[in-house]
This record gives structure tokens, C-alpha cells and sequence, in this order.
């Protein structure tokens, strides 16, 4: 099914007899039913106001028009989303809806915030074929409850996003990073907390442990940056040797697609913990590969097909995500973090409400 | 503005509850007599006023779960409570419920500099959780105006900003987790220390829920490094178009003030006059604040000004020291009360897209000709969130109706323009009935569709946020249950 329009699409839902599996591009690599609702068909930037930082897009738009466009304004998506291609061997066109329905953000997130953080407003067809929208077009809207923030990182369980509208930001007029050469994943997270605790402003923060360093993204108008970048030098010269890394726009995002486990084999896990933890939960994965974002927050990790990392890592604070795998391991192992019972009751009461009968990703998230 | 009926079998039940609540809390948390419940009949929307059957002050996360589950049982309504500070009439009571006030739960239970966090007990007032932060150099971003009195509770269910959102955003893009109490006592953890969530994003529905769904007693709050240095520049323009203009072009030209503060004639002499801050006599008045360090401060406020001297400015002026961006700030901050002084006035917050400003502003000034009530103008123009303030004699016969058909003319418009009825304050039962203009009934049903899971007998804070005849049936529901 692919339907061109909104109310095409509300139709179509309302008359389904079995579940659907809801596709962007098909990117993302999440399993799901054979019949699948594609969105490509509503594409289309409907409004940008540059001057308001405001962007509405159909769900189905390609995030590279969207760049383009606000390229041309010199501005950009400050959540920096990922682009899965690489990581998951998958093709395909990546769509805002999808970026949205997944949450998906970059290594700016812990600067700027998340992709949810962005999200102003949302139109969606619930799982009875209505159409619902909430939030709007404007900065702050506290109009009712946040629905948007709900719909964001729903990964299409609770309705089909049709149109979404996003704050953007100017692209900044100058980029550095720092690489702060340590030996161990402790040393690297004391190196990316300390900066991020300075004043200056850093919007990336990450440790490839593959080359031993802490890497040090700061970003805004070229002066600043100079001094922001020097700053952070003589705040960090006693944790290691510091090295600048020229025009590291490539880098950056080969940091924010995982480029590191390309082409590598075995499954990938998304763990989320609070920074300081890391170290200490690195150590329990025993995995083959690892890399660090969001000073430390947000630990890749490639551990052998069908590895129960869950087990592996026992009880800790935060959530780890089944990212790549076979459909059989996926299957096995919930791809995304079993809920304590409280939570989880609140989770299946909201999806037995915005898709009764079931139609949307059966088996996705809980 | 009107509120349900008080169920009169809960009413005759109230020594059976206030017995029940004793066993659970110190004599010294519950309210019951009436001399006493009077202090929690209103909130800062003065104009309504009800006192609540009990209200009860508990001291921790048990103490909520005990007092929740007793009125579960009971059929009773709760409306939980900060400070009170709301302007929408959130934390206003009926005559059948208990008023829950989390005042007594304000301890910091942790604070985290290498992670970047703290928790805090959420009857914690906001400007007291900078205020345990800063001998490190750290701060609390979301600043409303009342972050005086206001707590972080009140704050998390209005999603509250302040003048400095612009760049750190809101109460929801700066928290983190919450422990939160279930109508039927049960406690849940949602979020923590890490940044994202592993399920459903639940802590981006509750906060902004105005008290409907759950009692939220703990908070985990992203703190931030302070920027080294902030000075503002002052900007007086003769004509509201060309402010709105100078706005906009700035933020267009790739620099992200911390804030960009305007205020109109009426806002302007009444703020000089309270502050004596030096503000010009002019129509559009602009406080645009810049961070960073001495040289950061000088590059960005130059090229700030530079975009405003196109605009022909009557008045442009950087700030020359702390004192004097104190004083500046002083003005803008006491802006209500200033105008509170020229007589009583009903604040609205609409937001609008920003491109909007000029008609929107031409608008209002019809209205307000039209209903012959002076109207001020003082909002966050870096995002289009308005505050209207309308004059009006709460003595005189009449001037209150026509004072809130004034407002929901002005919520109208912003809606008509593109925007919406409430940036930071909330629905409660002020903007309630205003809701269907925003709202198609099946965006509303999927909305009370939360909180029927939430809170399926709907006890919490139940004749808020919904259309009074949108939410009756549920409402029912309870009243027939008993
Ligand atoms: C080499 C290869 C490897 C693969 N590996 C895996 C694997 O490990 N596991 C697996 O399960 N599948 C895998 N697949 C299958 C395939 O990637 C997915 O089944 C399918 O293409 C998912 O696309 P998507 O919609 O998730 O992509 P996206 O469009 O990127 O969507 C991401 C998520 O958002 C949802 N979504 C998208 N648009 C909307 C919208 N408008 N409204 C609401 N929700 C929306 C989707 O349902 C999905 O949950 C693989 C495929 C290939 C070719
Ligand atoms: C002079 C003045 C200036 C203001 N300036 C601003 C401003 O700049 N920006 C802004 O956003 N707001 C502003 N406000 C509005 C108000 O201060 C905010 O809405 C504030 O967050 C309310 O906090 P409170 O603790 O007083 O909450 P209350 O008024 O006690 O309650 C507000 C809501 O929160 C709910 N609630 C309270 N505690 C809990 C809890 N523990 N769990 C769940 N729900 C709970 C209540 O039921 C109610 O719906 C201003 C108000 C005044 C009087």
C-alpha cells in the first residue's frame, strides 16, 4: 500500500483486515508483517519560514531534500540524525517520518537535544484510520498534552505520522575538535565530562577506543571557536596530549553513523547509560567493538551474532537496544529493553488505545 | 468559568476520609478545617476561588502513595499542588476534592556535576535548585518569571519556560526523569541520569499534563555550566513592525541569543516606572541577551546592533555594567507586577508564529479599542510566545466577563494565525472551554485517551485542561461509581 495523500492513507488504514508494517525508506532495519503501508508517497516540504526556524514537511520527504533545502538557508537539523545505511547494509531513501517515528539524533543531542526536542507539531492516522494532530507550527505550545514528544521514538506502534514540523537551526559558521589521546575508556569519559562541564560550549563528544582518542567537537562563529577550542586545551592538557584534527565535518559524521563497525560482522546494540557509568559497563560487555557518544551517554556495541547482551550485562541503569541482528536473533532477544511492570502497563494501555485493533508494527517494542 | 458540581455523597463522607487520612499522615499534614482550607482556594488566577474539602501535606513519595490510594478507594478527586503560582486556575480546588500540596518535599536528594544532573524532592522551588548548584558555577535553565515561589512540581506539569528558553529551551527539553505517583498508590520510575528513552517517551507526556496524571514527587533536572559572561542591548523602535522585523533578522543571521525580550508602550512606562531602568519612551522596546565570554559577548552584540541600526532605531544601547543589565533584567522580570499596580490584570500566553507579530499586535490594539480595556504587551519574541496583559477593575460590575471575552478573542486570533491558545502557562480551567477552537473533537479524544490509561476513574485534577462537556462522560463515570 502506498497512498498518495493523507486522507488516502486514513482510508486505507481504516479499512485494514490484517497488521501492517509502516515503511519510510525502509532504512532502519526493524522487522515486522508482510503487508506493508509505505509513506513515500506523501512527500513534500509544505512551509519554511527561515526567519521563524520553523519547517513542515509530509512524513514521506526525503531528509535529503530537507537538507538541501535548508542547506540553501544556511541552516540545518541541529539534531544531526544518523543515517543507518552503512550500519544495517540496508538502501533505500531515509524519510523525516521515519527519523521522527525512531528518534533518531546525532552527536549534537547532548548540545542541542534529541530529535523529539525539535519536534513542534505532528499530524498522524491512528490505528482506527483518524486523523489527529497536536502540537502546531510555533516555539512553545503547552496547549493539551504533549502528544508530539509521545509520537517521537513511537517507531510507528501508535499511529502513522503523516505530516510532521520542526524547529531548524542555523548551521554554524565554524567547526574544531580537539582529540585528547588517552588510555582507557576512564580516562576518556574524565576527558569528555570535564569539557562538558566548561563553559565552552562543546556539541560533540565522543571516544573511539579503536584509536585511543576523546574527541572534542565545538562549533559557532570562527572567533569564538579559536577561543572555545583553547579554552578547552589548557582545561584538558593534564588527562592527555591534545591534538587538533583538521576539517572534521567527515569525521563527525562517520562518528554519528557508526561508521567504525561497517562493513564488520556480528550484531549492534545501542546502550544508553548516565556518562560515568560507562567505563564500568564497557567492561561487562566483553564486546568486540566498541564506540562511545554523548560524552560517554551512548555506548555502540558489536558483540557475536545471538549474544544475549542483556544477560551479559545484568542489572544497570539505562536501556540497551537490539540495533542489527537476524531476524531470528531479533526475535529471540526484545530489540528494545523489557519495561519494569508499572511502565510497561502505561505502554500497553497507550498502544491497546491509539491502535486497538493492533494493525501497526505488531511486535515492535513490547 | 464553570466548575462541576461537588459531589454531594463525597462531601458527606468527609470525616470517613479525613479519618482514613489521619492514620497515614502526622496530624500536622491534613487540613481540615475550613478556616485553614482557605489558604489553598485559589492559585494566581485570583478571580476563582474555592476552598478544597481537605488538603494534605505530605513529606515523601510514601506518604503521597498512602494519600492516593486512601481517595482511590474513596472516589475523592485530588488536584496536586506546588506553590500555587498558576496562572491558568491548575491548582484550583472543588468543594468535593483534596488539595495535595507538595510544598513539604524540597530536599536535593542528589547532585551530579560530572553527569551533569541533580535530583530534587519536586516541592522544590526553581530558582532554590540553581541556587544549590552555583557555588559550582552551574544553573537551572528554565527561568519563569515567578522562579521565586513557583516549585519545580508546578513546573513540570505546565511544561513552564522563561525568558531564556529561546536558547535552553523549556521545563521537557531540560528534564530528565521522574518518580511518580498512580492514582491508586503506585509508584513508577520513569527515566533517570541517561538521556533518552528505551520505550514509549512517557516523561515527554507527563510533563505538561497539568497534575492529571500522576503526582510527580521526585526530578531528575539537567544542569548546565553557567556561559562565562551575558550582557544584554537595548533597542527602542518606533513602530511594531519593524521590531518584529529586527527580530527576525536576527535570528535569520545565524546568531542564537539566550533571549529576545519585547514589551510595547503601555508595558514600557510601566516597567520604567517600577524599575527605573532607563528604558526609552518609545513603541517596541527589544532586550536582546547575548552569553559567552568578554570577546564572544563584543563579536555577537556587534553584529546584533548592526542588524538593528538597518532597522533605524530610536534608542540603542549596550549594556555598560552588571548593575545596569540588572536593572534592565528588573524591569522585564517585574513586568506583571508593574502592571498589577495600574489596576488588576488577566495575563494570556498565546504563541504565534513569529512572522505574525505585526498583525497580531495590530489586532489586539483593535480589540482593545473595541472592548475599551487598555492592553499591554510584554513577550518572548525569539519565539512568538505572547503576553497579553489585560487592565481591567475586578470591582467593577461586568469588567471581568468582558476582560475574558477580550482574552479569548486574542487566544482566538493566535490560533487563527497559526499558533496555539498556551505557550508556557497551560490550559488549566482559564484557556479549558478554548480548546475545541484549537482542537478537533477526535485530537481532544486522543488526548483524554492518556489519561484514561493514566488514571482511568479520573480523580486527578479531573475538571482541567478539557472542555467541561468533552470530558463529562468520564466524569460520569466516577460520580455514578459511587
Ligand atoms: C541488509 C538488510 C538488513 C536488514 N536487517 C534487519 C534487521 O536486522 N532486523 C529487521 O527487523 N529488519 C532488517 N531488515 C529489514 C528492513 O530494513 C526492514 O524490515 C524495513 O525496511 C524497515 O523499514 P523502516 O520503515 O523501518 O525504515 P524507516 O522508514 O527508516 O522507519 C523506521 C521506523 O519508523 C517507522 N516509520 C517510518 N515512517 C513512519 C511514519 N510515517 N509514521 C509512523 N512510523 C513510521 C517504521 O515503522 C520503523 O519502525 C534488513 C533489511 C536489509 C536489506
Ligand atoms: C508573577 C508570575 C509570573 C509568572 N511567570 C511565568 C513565566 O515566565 N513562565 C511560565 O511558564 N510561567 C509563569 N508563571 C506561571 C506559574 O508560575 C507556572 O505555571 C509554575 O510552573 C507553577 O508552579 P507552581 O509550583 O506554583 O504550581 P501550582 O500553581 O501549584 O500548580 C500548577 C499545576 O501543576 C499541578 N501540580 C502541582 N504539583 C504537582 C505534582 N507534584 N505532580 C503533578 N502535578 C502537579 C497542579 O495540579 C496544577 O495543575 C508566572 C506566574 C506568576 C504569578
Amino acid at each position: 500500500m502506498k497512498p498518495e495523500t493523507e486522507a488516502e492513507l486514513a482510508e486505507m488504514v481504516a479499512g485494514l483486515t490484517e497488521p501492517v508494517r509502516i515503511v519510510g525508506g525502509g532504512t532502519r532495519g526493524v522487522g515486522g508483517p508482510e503487508a506493508v503501508l509505505e509513506t513515500a508517497g506523501l512527500s513534500g516540504i509544505t512551509l519554511y519560514e527561515p526567519g521563524a526556524l520553523t519547517l513542515v514537511a509530509q512524513a514521506g520527504t526525503p531528509v535529503a531534500d530537507i537538507e538541501a533545502a535548508l542547506a540553501a538557508e544556511g541552516q540545518q537539523l541541529a539534531f544531526e540524525p544518523m543515517d543507518h545505511r552503512g550500519l544495517l547494509g540496508t538502501s533505500g531513501t531515509p524519510t523525516i517520518g521515519g527519523v521522527v517515528a525512531a528518534n533518531i539524533s546525532g552527536p549534537r543531542r547532548i548540545q542541542a537535544g534529541a530529535c523529539r526536542d525539535f519536534l513542534l507539531g505532528v499530524r498522524y492516522v491512528d490505528g482506527m484510520g483518524q486523523v489527529i494532530k497536536n502540537g502546531g507550527r510555533v516555539m512553545k505550545n503547552v496547549t493539551g498534552y504533549d502528544l508530539v514528544k509521545l509520537m517521537a521514538g513511537s517507531w510507528g506502534t501508535l499511529g502513522v505520522l503523516t505530516e510532521v514540523s520542526l524547529k531548524v537551526l542555523p548551521k554554524p559558521e565554524a567547526v574544531a575538535t580537539n582529540a585528547v589521546h588517552v588510555a582507557s575508556a576512564g580516562d576518556a569519559i574524565q576527558a569528555l565530562s570535564a569539557a562538558l562541564k566548561s563553559p565552552f560550549e562543546v556539541s560533540g563528544a565522543a571516544y573511539d577506543p579503536q584509536n585511543g582518542q576523546a574527541l572534542l567537537r565545538v562549533e559557532g562563529f570562527s572567533d569564538s571557536v579559536t577561543y572555545r577550542t583553547e579554552q578547552l586545551k589548557s582545561t584538558l592538557s593534564l588527562i592527555g596530549e591534545i591534538t587538533d584534527i583538521p576539517d572534521p565535518t567527515e569525521l563527525w559524521q562517520g562518528l554519528r553513523d557508526v561508521m567504525p563497525f561497517h562493513g564488520q560482522e556480528g550484531d549492534v546494540w545501542r546502550i544508553s547509560v548516565k556518562p560515568t557509568d560507562a567505563p564500568d559497563v564497557v567492561t561487562r560487555l566483553e564486546a568486540d567493538q566498541i564506540l562511545l557518544d554523548w560524552g560517554g551517554g551512548l555506548i555502540w556495541a558489536r558483540v557475536p551474532e545471538g549474544t544475549d547482551l542483556r544477560a551479559r550485562l545484568g542489572a544497570f541503569e539505562g536501556h540497551a537496544t537490539l540495533v542489527r541482528a537476524d531476524a531470528k536473533t531479533a526475535e529471540t532477544l526484545d530489540r528494545f529493553q523489557p519495561e519494569p511492570t508499572g511502565v510497561q502497563a502505561l505502554t500497553r494501555g497507550l498502544r491497546a488505545r491509539f491502535d486497538p485493533r493492533g494493525v501497526f508494527n505488531p511486535g515492535l517494542m513490547g | 468559568m464553570e466548575m462541576p458540581r461537588p459531589n454531594p455523597e463525597i462531601l458527606a463522607r468527609k470525616q470517613a476520609v479525613l479519618s482514613r487520612l489521619l492514620q497515614v499522615l502526622p496530624a500536622d499534614a491534613v487540613i481540615h478545617d475550613p478556616a485553614e482550607t482557605r489558604a489553598y482556594e485559589c492559585d494566581a488566577l485570583t478571580a476563582y476561588r474555592c476552598p478544597p474539602m481537605l488538603a494534605v501535606l505530605p513529606s515523601d513519595t510514601q506518604e503521597v502513595s498512602d494519600v492516593l490510594r486512601i481517595c482511590h478507594e474513596e472516589g475523592v478527586p485530588v488536584v496536586p499542588r506546588g506553590s500555587g503560582t498558576s496562572l491558568a486556575g491548575g491548582a484550583l480546588p472543588t468543594a468535593d476534592s483534596v488539595i495535595l500540596g507538595v510544598a513539604r518535599m524540597n530536599e536535593v536528594l542528589e547532585t551530579d556535576y560530572d553527569n551533569r544532573f541533580i535530583r530534587v524532592q519536586t516541592g522544590r522551588t526553581n530558582l532554590s535548585v540553581t541556587g544549590a548548584v552555583e557555588e559550582e558555577d552551574f544553573f537551572y535553565a528554565p527561568d519563569p518569571s515567578s522562579q521565586l515561589a513557583c516549585a519545580i512540581a508546578g513546573n513540570i506539569a505546565m511544561n513552564s519556560g522563561g525568558a531564556h528558553c529561546l536558547k535552553y529551551g523549556v521545563t521537557t527539553n531540560n528534564l530528565l526523569g521522574v518518580k511518580m505517583v498512580m492514582m491508586d498508590g503506585s509508584v513508577v520510575e520513569i527515566g533517570g541520569a541517561h538521556l533518552d528513552a528505551g520505550g514509549l517517551d512517557l516523561l515527554g507526556v507527563i510533563c505538561g499534563s497539568e497534575g492529571q496524571l500522576g503526582v510527580v514527587t521526585e526530578s531528575t533536572l539537567r544542569i548546565l555550566r553557567k556561559p562565562e559572561g551575558a550582557r544584554p542591548v537595548l533597542m527602542g523602535f518606533d513602530d511594531n513592525e519593524v521590531a518584529g522585523q529586527c527580530v527576525s533578522d536576527i535570528i535569520k543571521s545565524g546568531i542564537l541569543p539566550v533571549a529576545i525580550e519585547f514589551m510595547d508602550t503601555l508595558c514600557i512606562k510601566a516597567c520604567e516606572n517600577f524599575a527605573h531602568a532607563g528604558y526609552p519612551d518609545c513603541h517596541a522596546l527589544l532586550i536582546v541577551e547575548v552569553e559567552g565570554s568578554e570577546a564572544e559577548i563584543d563579536d555577537q552584540l556587534s553584529k546584533i546592533i548592526e542588524i538593528a541600526k538597518r532597522h533605524n532605531p530610536v534608542e540603542l544601547r549596550e549594556s555598560q555594567s552588571a548593575e545596569e543589565s540588572a536593572k534592565i533584567w528588573l524591569g522585564r522580570k517585574s513586568a506583571f507586577g508593574a502592571m498589577g499596580q495600574m489596576n488588576d490584570y488577566m495575563c494570556l500566553d498565546g504563541t504565534i508564529p513569529v512572522s505574525s507579530l505585526p498583525e497580531v499586535l495590530r489586532r489586539i490594539g483593535e480589540l482593545s479599542a473595541e472592548y475599551g480595556l487598555p492592553v499591554g504587551n510584554v513577550f518572548h519574541a525569539g519565539d512568538g510566545n505572547m503576553h497579553p496583559l489585560i487592565l481591567f477593575d475586578a470591582n467593577k460590575p461586568g469588567d471581568l466577563e468582558k476582560c475574558e471575552a477580550f482574552g479569548a478573542d486574542i487566544l482566538k486570533l493566535c490560533v487563527d494565525v497559526g499558533g496555539c491558545l498556551t505557550g508556557e502557562h497551560g490550559v488549566g480551567i482559564e484557556k479549558r472551554d478554548l480548546m475545541s477552537h484549537q482542537y478537533a473533537p477526535a485530537d481532544l479524544e486522543a488526548q483524554m485517551a492518556v489519561k484514561d490509561v493514566f488514571d482511568p476513574k479520573w480523580l486527578l485534577n479531573p475538571a482541567k485542561v478539557f472542555p467541561l462537556d468533552a470530558s463529562e462522560s468520564r466524569r460520569e463515570v466516577r460520580v455514578a461509581a459511587e
